[in-house]
């Protein structure tokens, strides 16, 4: 890596990733504003993240965010888990995506590199169950522990269809209104 | 005939909250205890998860932003701005500069009413009741200008994607640059009280060390990260709105530990006061919203029209692939909320909708990083930890 180190924005960055894990890099984008994000296979991911925290010439030693998103139908495989890192004497900000298929939900912990990512790794688990392996302490986090289904997946329901079960003081205004309706005075 | 039993010692867990007013809202700390000594510290949070996430999956991105408001009700309008920058950036929005100015001025306005809270609650946890009346006082004239200007005072839904919702006048300057004019005798009052307090210097002094390399590791952000000296405020880094056009600095702390963190607070008060001065005399003239931008209207279907372009075309098949494939566009937006580094991560499928949204929240990074600076310390310190950290629930549990 002979460049100057202020000439490692974040595409040099993704190219350094690739030229040291060639095999794990699917793709490399560039979106507005100058973001970069890769595209990489969930197998390495410790290691290019190690590699993305540790080498001189990088330094993303701040890591901004762990999320998942579900691409339920429309891209294959399923799942990705995206993490923003952050490199202070760069400046910039780089957007690496792990594909995690639906058959196989699990990914490495990133814990041992940053501890702050513990929670962001058990939001991720708790909101689409992906998890995380060697994860000392993975757990639901926002919602309750007896909770069912991952509510931020694609196929879990905004809003759940209770029928009989359905609140009687909910009921009771619904059926308030449906008696009051003719007199409604507001209807354009 | 005397048995003699091994003596052992027991840990003492209490449960801290999370109805306990100095948890700063429904944060329950788990606490074990060994005589006053904090064993360890398991952090409950989720009371307040209204899945805003999952919400704004299901509308369109300006009825998404109400969403954000809610996320820290102290600071609505810097989680606003933030969020209409990402989507701005996202969906290639021009903001008139006007705007930009406007947008920088009520960030730094609602900086210090965040900070306000911060200080009274902070003060009054550790024990100085004073500082809170006085602060609180000042609190109003901030809200009252922001009841003239948008006519809400906490949940101002006041930036627009493509600008501001309504322009400012000229009696909201005046009343503004009064503000300014009387607001650093007013801070100077807040430290009169208590920078000279020995109750408050030792309780601060010395507590909740943070050393650089662990907050960076841990992933603090704000007046935590720049107490600890490090110079990472994206005001200045990737500057956004106004920001690169006024003049600031970035107080920075020498000792890590509590009162340095109070200090940078106090310094960003009077940082805000000088950004607030220099948007009202560099207010340029023009548009306070761009005319073309997406409006309360918007549909949540395809944002192109349909692609009109492929029909012509005499096989059509490589423009019709072209359209088959849905194109996914993301960002990862920053900002600069008074409580630390607030990032919106989107991601769009080319409809009026947002596919994905995660929110990039600081508080909740500052609670996760509590159980580990709780740990051997006193009970009395953990108070003054949450009140350092500087918390909201609502952001945290989203």
């Amino acid at each position: 890596m002979g460049r100057l180190e202020i000439d490692m924005g974040p595409k040099e960055a993704a190219e350094a990733l690739k030229s040291s894990f060639a095999s794990e890099v699917r793709e490399i984008a560039e979106f507005k504003g100058g973001q970069v994000s890769v595209t990489v296979a969930k197998a390495k991911i410790r290691e290019m993240m190690r590699f993305l925290h540790d080498a001189p010439e990088l330094q993303f030693q701040f890591l901004s965010e762990i999320g998942g998103v579900d691409y339920m139908g429309k891209k294959e495989p399923r799942y990705e888990v995206i993490y923003v890192v952050f490199s202070m004497p760069h400046k910039a900000y780089l957007t690496v995506k792990a594909q995690v298929p639906e058959d196989d939900l699990a990914i490495d912990s990133v814990m041992d590199i940053w501890v702050g990512a513990d929670w962001r790794e058990r939001e991720c688990f708790d909101m689409f169950g992906i998890k995380f392996n060697d994860h000392p302490d993975l757990r639901r986090i926002l919602m309750p522990d007896d909770w069912e289904g991952f509510p931020l997946r694609k196929d879990y329901p905004l809003q759940a269809d209770l029928g009989d079960r359905e609140w009687k003081g909910y009921l009771d205004v619904v059926a308030l209104y449906e008696r009051n309706k003719k007199y409604e005075v507001h209807s354009r | 005939m005397i048995i003699e039993k091994e003596l052992t010692t027991k840990y003492l867990t209490v449960s801290m909250g999370p109805q306990h007013p100095a948890t700063h809202g429904v944060l329950r700390l788990v606490l074990e205890l060994d005589g006053e000594t904090v064993v360890k510290c398991t952090p409950d949070i989720g009371y307040l998860h209204r899945g805003l996430e999952k919400l704004a999956e299901n509308k369109t991105w300006p009825a998404a932003m109400t969403l954000t408001s809610r996320l820290d009700y102290c600071s609505a309008v810097a989680n606003e701005s933030g969020y209409c920058l990402a989507v701005e950036k996202l969906l290639g929005v021009e903001v008139p500069e006007r705007a930009k100015f406007i947008r920088t001025m009520t960030c730094e306005m609602v900086r210090i009413a965040s900070h306000i809270i911060w200080l009274s609650a902070h003060a009054i946890d550790i024990g100085a009741m004073t500082v809170f009346l006085y602060a609180m006082r000042d609190r109003e004239l901030i809200l009252d200008l922001f009841e003239m200007l948008c006519g809400a005072r906490l949940l101002h839904i006041y930036p627009r994607i493509g600008g501001v919702r309504c322009d400012v006048d000229q009696k909201f300057l005046d009343g503004l640059w009064d503000f300014t004019e009387k607001f650093p005798k007013l801070i100077e009052e807040y430290e009169t009280l208590i920078d000279q307090n020995r109750i408050w210097l030792q309780r601060t002094k010395g507590i909740g060390i943070v050393s650089a390399e662990e907050a960076i590791n841990m992933g603090l952000t704000g007046p935590v990260l720049r107490g600890s000296g490090v110079p990472y405020d994206i005001r200045k880094i990737a500057p956004y709105d106004a920001y690169d056009k006024v003049e600031f600095e970035v107080p920075l702390g020498k000792n890590c530990d509590v009162y340095d963190r109070y200090r940078c607070r106090m310094e960003e008060f009077r940082q805000s006061n000088k950004i607030i001065r220099q948007c009202i005399e560099k207010l340029p003239d023009g548009l306070a919203l761009n005319p073309d931008a997406p409006g309360l209207d918007m549909m949540p279907g395809p944002l192109k029209k349909a692609a009109p372009a492929p029909a012509p075309a005499a096989d059509g098949t490589p423009a019709s692939k072209v359209e088959d494939g849905p194109a996914f566009t993301e960002i990862y937006s920053a900002t600069e909320v008074p409580k630390g580094e607030l990032g919106y991560y989107f991601v769009s499928d080319g409809t009026g909708k947002p596919y994905r949204m995660k929110v990039r929240t600081p508080s909740f990074i500052h609670i996760s990083a509590l159980q580990r600076l709780c740990v051997g310390v006193l009970v009395a310190d953990v108070i003054a930890l949450i009140g350092t950290v500087d918390i909201v629930l609502g952001e945290c549990d989203r």
